[in-house]
């Protein structure tokens, strides 16, 4: 005998299943008052987790989790927890701007923080200001302070060219000389380094003898040495960021430039040391953000490290990992101060911000929302090594001043207050 | 089976309203809209690029030229002249136009892999014009400041914010767009493309101008690249420099591949397969490029007529 | 500025040494090209597969020469594979299939370095034995670049034997100008085929290894240097490899004299070149006429 399969047991279970899905479905007014109650305060991290810069951004969302972390379970604001969205950006600014426009529409993100190269956090700034969502910016950038591309929800956390190179500048200038030689990788990036080299120079009296760009992301450097090597420059500023810094100091030093001239590079990253080597980067000196060996000098360094050392199996943060940190604190400690989560109120908290997450006292100026912060001058390292990651010697930290920056009416701001 | 094949045969003779039906609903299957917005851009760039690849059997690995122009143009008329969006638009596919009217003339006094690398040469040719001249296109930064908040249609308001808005103005574009690439292919002229791919020998004995028959599809291809860019320019807010980049050219040549050369809608379905792989696969691995060249390399391997082509060749099969 | 005879001289050995990667890029593309008729867009991945496993093996066994002589092999034998299982079955359907099936290649290759070795890529020092640089009389150059000239060098006239004066070379040289011929006479083309591929991509692997020195070594240093080799091969002729050679020289002189006067032109300056050369003379400085259209 055939039990007809139209009406066995399970069936009914299952379609009771369905119906009360349904249902479910069919009262979102019910569950978005549910959620709107204990709804997440969500960040949008878009960051180029694949792509050149991969292990850097890996350290942004590492150091950001952390800082998300201690925020909750300090409480978070008034039991509201924050939650980060992290987005694969691909280092490509459309790809960028698509991101930031799925976790507005979509993912309905209160805020934005993110971004590792100039070009996409201008990107990402483009689609977030026009739609009023806050974005924190952590990567350099001189453009993004200009009147053209700011907006009141528009916030730097990071260094920028002009402030790297200027502090850069006033260190090695009067140490190793006058005639300089700019290798420059030629996008505006480069450019912005070399206007601040030039800019902190000239009350020093150096003499640029040749400013010489480069294809952005050129291999082989070798084609600009001989030149160089004829102008016997004091100085060699290599003016290029992460694989071009390192390819170009790893040429310079086969080249034999080292024996006559002092090389150094605005912004030496952690990763960069590593990835060239300790014989490319012999004797190299550059600024950066941050580095862990900070720690002896400053306590919130300190304190610091060992958060992200206790969370990460021993490992240090690297300069891009503390922008992630601080970008996110920064933020969530606005929402507390202004004890709301739109974007409008808390920029404006932002703005009134002082703070110091993990090297000293920082604020954000009010005409263009830089972060005003000490720039570290740091040297490569070969010997005496306590581990692998000792790769710098911290030459000196220059303190945060808002002279070293570009003036607001420069930049085309009209307000300043 | 044969009210099957009579529906068939309605939905071909009227493939134009057929896309478009699927294109209004095509958000309502996307996670999210501004995708749904990408997969209409780049399915009208697959479909310009189709005309020349397809259709006329050519292929350019410099099409990235005419997208990038298209978005550029448009956003330097908003940003820097101050025009409205619309002036601007045409402004884009002009100019697109015109560089294809200039590339074309160049390239087509060559042949087979030479044509693909004169094309090449040329797109990086204009990667370096539009990346050198910072003050018009922002160089490496890329070009901001693209505003279009309010848009003013046929006395209508549009929030252009607003992302299903943003989506069905833009689709009215690419509706015109499929339409007038339809009527092109069924006409005359449509029937000398197909036959210089085939033959360009025989082509040419019969008596048709080989040389600008060429020339002509590799304006109109452009004009439609560069509609497609403006509207990019318009969607993203920016224009970026990878706008002008080779790897974008081989992206066209993916999607085509993959939807189906030579057909109508295929070059749609491949930009949609395409652009909603890299999204889906991007969210579960960060080794999404070795999914999607691998999917790539199956479908050269054994599906080379692409999943539309495919699906159409089975449809011709059973009837 | 200054431009000495001396700084001249300098900057045209550089150039040439430039020019010695090129050429050997080229070559291998060209090699290909000519006898299967196949554009190998994977090229660039070739070349930088070579580098990693070239440093992988100079880790392992911490000799420069070993890993010159064993990479080739290993990246000739991935090419072997790539032709037999991937390009053999689309041959007959139309040039633009194996262009693009190496293509979606190239990206696999990319991510399967990411995955063996990390994203950073690795790092790579000259071999001790030939590190420092030397006095030339116009300025100091780097030793490991005159050996690079040497290697190229040795390399180019060592295929120059095998094709002019081997058995097997006679095959693929005849081979390459007509391939039915050859079957009506009893030889295995395909069996030729699968051999030109694989030394094609070894020669890839081999300015790999030779070129990992002198640069960052990280899965996208290929992307660059395809676009590259084609100006090369394209300025040389698809399929000559005397044209390889001498265009793989004047590219690299063109580009060092270039960065010499303007260096922001270049980049540009060596696609101007090719686009030039396409117009006025399609196949090439030595190229066949009427290779494919």
């Amino acid at each position: 005998m055939n039990t007809p399969l139209v009406n066995p047991p399970f069936m009914n279970s299952r379609r009771r299943l369905v119906l009360a899905s349904g249902a479910l479905a069919a009262t979102p007014a019910l569950f978005h008052i549910a959620r709107a109650q204990g709804a997440p305060i969500k960040i949008g991290f878009p960051v180029p987790l694949t792509g050149p810069f991969s292990a850097e951004a890996q350290d942004q969302v590492r150091a950001a989790e952390l800082a998300v972390k201690e925020w909750n379970a300090a409480g978070g604001h008034k039991g509201q927890k924050a939650e980060l969205l992290v987005r694969d950006d691909k280092l490509n600014p459309g790809e960028a701007a698509t991101r930031t426009l799925e976790l507005i529409e979509k993912d309905k993100v209160n805020f934005v923080v993110g971004s590792l190269s100039a070009a996409t956090q201008l990107s990402i700034n483009a689609v977030t200001r026009e739609r009023k969502v806050l974005f924190n910016s952590i990567s350099q950038s001189d453009a993004i302070n200009e009147a053209k591309d700011w907006s009141l929800y528009t916030f730097h956390e990071a260094l920028n060219p002009h402030l790297t190179a200027g502090a850069v500048a006033r260190y090695a200038f009067p140490k190793f000389g006058k005639k300089i030689v700019y290798l420059t990788a030629d996008y505006a990036y480069g450019h912005e380094m070399v206007r601040g080299f030039q800019r902190a120079g000239q009350p020093l009296g150096a003499q640029t003898l040749a400013d010489i760009r480069h294809p952005l992301g050129a291999a082989d450097y070798s084609a600009f040495l001989p030149r160089i090597q004829a102008l016997k420059p004091d100085i060699l500023v290599l003016c290029n960021f992460g694989r071009d810094l390192v390819n170009s100091a790893k040429q310079a030093t086969d080249f034999g430039l080292k024996q006559t001239t002092k090389v150094i590079a605005p912004v030496l990253l952690y990763t960069s040391r590593v990835a060239g080597g300790a014989d490319a980067f012999e004797g190299v000196l550059g600024g950066t953000s941050y580095y862990w060996g900070m720690e002896d000098k400053i306590p919130s360094a300190k304190k610091f490290n060992d958060a992200f050392r206790k969370a990460y199996a021993g490992a240090v943060p690297s300069d891009y990992g503390a922008l992630g940190y601080a970008g996110i604190l920064s933020v969530l400690q606005a929402v507390k101060n202004a004890d709301a989560t739109d974007s409008q109120r808390v920029a404006i908290a932002l703005r009134q911000l002082k703070y110091d997450w993990y090297k000293g006292p920082q604020s954000y100026r009010k005409c263009d929302h830089q972060s005003v912060q000490s720039v570290v001058i740091v040297e490569s390292k070969s010997k005496n090594m306590k581990d692998k990651n000792d790769v710098f010697n911290v030459l000196a930290i220059e303190a945060a001043d808002e002279k070293n920056l570009r003036t607001c009416e420069e930049m085309g701001h009209k307000i300043t207050t | 089976m044969s009210g099957m094949n009579e529906f068939i045969a309605f939905v071909r003779r009227h493939r134009v309203a057929a896309s478009i039906a699927f294109l209004l609903v095509m958000p309502l299957l996307m996670p999210y809209q501004a995708l749904a917005v990408n997969i209409l851009i780049f399915g009208l760039f697959a479909v310009g690029f189709n005309l020349l690849f397809g259709y006329t059997g050519l292929l350019s690995f410099g099409h990235a030229a005419f997208l990038g122009v298209g978005s550029y143009l448009t956003g330097i008329g908003m940003v820097h002249m101050g025009l409205p969006w619309g002036v601007a638009v045409l402004l884009g596919v002009a100019s697109a136009a015109l560089v294809g009217v200039v590339m074309g003339y160049l390239a087509i006094r060559t042949r087979g892999i030479y044509f693909s690398m004169v094309t090449l040469a040329l797109a990086q040719i204009v990667y370096y014009a539009f990346y050198k001249a910072e003050r018009w296109t922002g160089g490496e930064n890329g070009l901001r400041g693209i505003q279009v908040p309010k848009m003013e249609v046929f006395g209508f308001t549009l929030d252009f914010l607003n992302p299903n808005t943003k989506y069905y103005v833009i689709l009215a574009f690419v509706a015109v767009a499929l339409w007038f690439v339809s009527r092109l292919l069924a006409s005359p002229f449509g029937a000398v493309m197909e036959a210089v791919r085939e033959n360009e020998k025989r082509a040419a004995a019969c008596g048709y101008d080989v040389d600008r028959t060429k020339l002509l599809v590799f304006v109109i291809s452009a004009a439609i690249c560069g509609l497609a860019g403006a509207l990019r320019a318009l969607h993203l807010s920016v224009v970026p420099i990878e706008s002008l980049h080779y790897l974008l050219s081989g992206q066209a040549v993916m999607m085509c591949l993959l939807g189906g050369m030579g057909t109508f809608f295929g070059p749609f379905i491949g930009a949609g397969v395409f652009l909603t792989l890299e999204d889906v696969v991007t969210t579960m691995t960060r080794h999404w490029m070795a999914v999607v060249g691998a999917v790539f390399m199956f479908f050269v391997l054994f599906f080379p007529a692409g999943i539309w082509g495919s699906f159409m060749k089975r449809l011709d099969k059973s009837s | 500025m200054e431009i000495t005879l001396s700084l001249l001289a300098l900057q045209l050995v550089t150039g040439i040494a430039l020019g010695a990667i090129y050429a050997l890029l080229a070559i291998g593309l060209s090699l290909i090209f000519g006898m299967l008729t196949v554009v190998n867009f994977a090229h660039g991945a070739f070349f930088m597969v070579g580098a990693f496993i070239g440093l992988y093996f100079m880790g392992l066994t911490g000799n420069f020469w070993f890993s010159l002589v064993l990479t080739p092999l290993v990246v000739g034998c991935i090419g072997l594979v790539t032709e037999r299982f991937l390009v053999r079955p689309l041959y007959g359907r139309g040039i633009d299939y194996p262009l693009l099936l190496t293509f979606g290649l190239s990206w696999v290759l990319i991510e399967a370095m990411r995955l063996a070795f990390g994203v950073e890529g690795l790092p790579s020092s000259t071999p001790p034995e030939l590190r420092g640089a030397v006095d030339l009389g116009i300025g100091y150059f780097p030793k490991y670049r005159l050996f690079l000239i040497f290697a190229t060098a040795v390399v180019v006239i060592a295929l120059w034997l095998f094709l002019e004066k081997t058995r097997y070379g006679l095959i693929v040289r005849a081979g390459s100008r007509d391939g039915e011929i050859c079957r009506v006479l009893g030889i295995d083309v395909s069996r030729v085929w699968l051999v030109v591929f694989g030394i094609g991509c070894a020669i890839a692997g081999l300015s790999g290894v030779l070129a990992a020195p002198t640069r960052a070594v990280n899965p996208e240093m290929g992307i660059h240097v395809l676009a590259e080799s084609f100006v090369v091969t394209v300025v040389g002729g698809m399929g000559s490899l005397v044209g390889a050679v001498v265009a793989g020289l004047l590219v690299g002189v063109v580009f060092a004299l270039t960065s010499l006067f303007a260096p922001e032109l270049a980049e540009l300056s060596i696609f101007v070149l090719m686009a030039v050369v396409l117009l006025v003379r399609p196949q090439g400085l030595f190229g066949k006429a009427g290779l494919m259209g």
